[in-house]
């Protein structure tokens, strides 16, 4: 199968559909099985956060009817097309915003975001503190692989300082977000990260997002062999999750102000930095509701 | 639901208003928007309206926003509109597209004031036409009403949010400053005398077949959580709307995308003629131009001049039939418009060579008068304007 990109770049698969069941996945069930293989390279860790997501939504309870996951564009983009739900892959950087009006519109639905941090924290990172403050009740997963995979390689706001990209020849001037920091300060009442290497605390964070009442923001620290490995010498994919064992530092109840990630080769400080109740959108939305309907009043406002 | 939220009466009432009236009567209740003059009273009413019938105001952090939210509360089931002007409807153009290319329905009213760029927030232009038609990227159909008064700021968002379920398809109010921000009597009937035509909704359980296209090219469309495991992309897609990024696939998506409303332009095209039927010289005109045209035909005719006017009230599709028809026998037309030549180049285009052309626009700022249409009438009655072939032979 020959598969070609936003970019087009083009690519050359096998088809696996027809897999023997040894060869199928554990989470077969919750995937468009007609569209694989899917467009990943290998070594990506793309692929990872899907399968602890899937984990994650059956963990909690969610059935696929019921669940709404929502794109921009990007490698990560590709995540809602390939799962079994209702599946929206949207524009570049305006996900938030059409989930946000999704599930502002129906309540009942669990909706997530599932992109790339240039999409969400770049083009879109305007409607990620947005969404934030207004503590919009919908799960957004983060995949930070440090840079725009989808367009091949290029810096953006993630991008580590010092780091190698096609439009950092000479190493990022610039400094990047820590967006854990960045998704609490805007009003997030559930923030993470876990780097895609730790299944098991990632799935039961997503769980706890999923969960979650509010905006709950999980970032997905993931390797992009092809483009961020490889510029910056950090060798194959699994040189690139050897890193991430070693170098990974667990700070379950640090301050976001103590876990930047900012620095090429510095620690992937993790944990779940943020969870707290607070009102949300679609409660003030009801309740406001509530309080201007008492079944006497008319429904008209006046002229003019 | 209980009592239709319509406000069946006789009103004074605002432009800007009767569109969110409008929008209300024909049962939208998510409206997502950012302000700017000269639409904000459109927000205004809803913020005020929606919340007290069930419905959903939501102000967002920019346009980008809106429109993105206007077309995910349209899969989350609801009929979802957001009003803007000129700045904020050139950020929505992508997202357009996106309703285009993923068969949402939504509404979008545009109150036109003058440009580029800032320009003349509170002063009118109707120089977006063009941007209407094309100005999102790709080759797309869109329908684009254009309102003359209050009454039809009421009459044509009901129209507009009919033609975006039924098409599945955003449509667009084209209204300027002035018919937008002028307050004139508004009658709203009673609730059962309007009409509504629902979503085309599936009539087969989630499963094979139950979201086929059919013979108006337009498939069902449920609501996300009803079990039909939508896919809904904006990558070039097949009809299950599995990403398909193919030559093929795109020539035949992007055809029936056009085609599904182009295939129907007879039922969409709504001009209204006034003493045509022996015209020699034809006014063709739109929103607050063509109730200036109006008065300029009846001096002419008070003259002993052929005028005529015909009004557009949908301007895409525009209705080419009529125009070439009536350019067979024609001196010529005038197009009054506040630009400087958009809707009189679609006239160009499809009037016959002999017939004259005249442009009477300006850049905005400030309404036509009279006496300028009346001058081009006389222009083009006395054969002073230049026809169609000696236009293109001049350049
Ligand atoms: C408006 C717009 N600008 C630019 C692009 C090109 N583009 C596609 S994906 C992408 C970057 C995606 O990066 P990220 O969100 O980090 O996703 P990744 O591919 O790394 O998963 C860009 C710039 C686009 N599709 N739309
Ligand atoms: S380019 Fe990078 S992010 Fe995209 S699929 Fe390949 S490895 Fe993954
Ligand atoms: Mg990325």
């Amino acid at each position: 199968m020959k598969t070609v990109h936003e970019d087009g770049a083009t690519e050359e698969r096998q088809l696996v559909t027809d897999a023997p069941p040894e060869l199928q996945s554990p989470i077969d069930w919750a995937l468009r099985t007609d569209r694989l293989p899917h467009i990943w390279c290998p070594g990506c860790g793309i692929g990872t956060a899907v399968v602890a997501f899937v984990e994650a939504v059956k963990e909690a309870g969610i059935s696929l009817d019921n669940l709404s996951v929502v794109s921009g564009i990007g490698c990560t983009g590709r995540v809602a097309g390939y799962l079994d739900c209702d599946s929206f892959h949207t524009t570049h950087g305006r996900a938030i915003p059409f989930a946000t009006g999704l599930h502002a519109a129906n309540p009942e639905l669990k909706v997530v975001v599932f992109s790339g941090d240039g999409d969400l924290t770049a083009i879109g990172g305007n409607h990620l503190i947005h969404a934030a403050r207004r503590n919009v009740d919908i799960t957004v997963i983060c995949v930070n692989n440090f840079v725009y995979g989808m367009t091949g390689g290029q810096g953006g706001p993630t991008t580590q300082t010092g780091a190698k990209t096609s439009t950092t020849p000479f190493g990022n001037i610039d400094q990047p977000f820590n967006l854990a920091r960045l998704a609490e300060g805007a009003g997030a009442t559930y923030v993470s990260r876990w780097t895609v290497l730790d299944l098991g605390r990632l799935r039961r964070s997503m769980v706890e997002a999923l969960t979650h009442r509010g905006f709950s923001f999980v970032e997905v620290v993931s390797p992009c062999p092809v483009y961020y490995g490889r510029r910056n010498r950090l060798g194959e994919a699994v040189d690139e999750l050897r890193y991430y064992r070693e170098n990974t530092l667990v700070v379950p109840a640090a301050s976001v102000d103590e876990v930047d990630i900012g620095e090429l080769g510095g620690e992937i400080k993790v944990g779940r930095f943020v969870d707290i109740e607070k009102p949300t959108l679609e409660e003030r939305i009801a309740g406001l509701a509530l309080e201007l309907a008492p079944e006497s009043k008319s429904t008209g406002g006046h002229d003019g | 639901m209980g009592k239709s939220p319509a406000l069946s009466g006789v009103h004074f009432m605002l432009g800007d208003v009767a569109v969110a009236e409008g929008a209300i009567a024909a049962g939208c209740t998510f409206f997502g928007g950012y302000p700017i003059t000269p639409s904000t009273e459109v927000a205004e009413r809803m913020a005020l309206r929606l919340p007290q019938i069930g419905g959903i105001f939501m102000q967002m952090e920019d346009e980008l926003a809106s429109i993105a939210a206007v077309l995910g509360a349209s899969w989350g089931g609801r009929k979802s509109m957001t009003a803007t002007s000129g700045p904020g409807f050139s950020l929505m153009m992508e997202s357009i597209g996106l309703a285009v290319m993923t068969e949402t329905p939504a509404v979008i009213c545009n109150v036109q004031r003058g440009a580029p760029s800032t320009g003349l927030p509170t002063l009118v232009a109707q120089g977006d036409m063009m941007q209407a038609r094309w100005g999102s990227h790709g080759h797309y159909q869109i329908i684009a009403l254009v309102p003359w008064s209050p009454q039809e700021c009421f009459d044509l968002t009901v129209r507009a949010f009919n033609l975006a379920e039924r098409y599945r398809t955003p449509v667009l109010i084209m209204a300027d400053a002035e018919v937008a921000h002028l307050t004139e009597r508004v009658v709203i009937p009673p609730a059962g005398e309007i009409e509504i035509w629902p979503r085309k909704r599936p009539t087969l359980p989630p499963g094979p077949g139950a979201l086929d296209l059919d013979e108006t090219l337009v498939a069902p469309m449920p609501a996300a959580g009803e079990g039909y495991r939508l896919m809904v992309e904006s990558l070039t897609h097949d009809d299950r709307g599995y990403p398909d990024t193919t030559a093929t696939t795109h020539r035949q998506l992007v055809q029936r995308l056009n085609d599904k409303i182009y295939r129907d332009r007879f039922a969409l095209y709504d001009q209204v003629e006034r003493v045509i039927d022996d015209a020699e010289v034809v006014v063709v005109s739109y929103g607050i131009s063509a109730r200036i045209s109006a008065r300029a035909v009846e001096i002419a005719r008070a003259r002993g001049i052929k005028a005529g006017l015909l009004r557009l009230r949908t301007v895409w599709p525009f209705p080419e039939e009529r125009i070439g028809e009536l350019s067979k026998r024609l001196a010529g037309f005038v197009v009054a418009e506040l630009n400087l030549g958009q809707v009189s180049r679609e006239v160009e285009r499809v009037a016959v060579d002999g017939c004259s052309v005249a442009t009477c626009g300006n850049a905005g700022g400030d309404i036509l008068h009279p006496k300028e249409i009346l001058e081009a009438i006389i222009a083009v009655d006395q054969g002073l304007a230049p026809s169609r072939s000696s236009k293109l032979a001049r350049v």
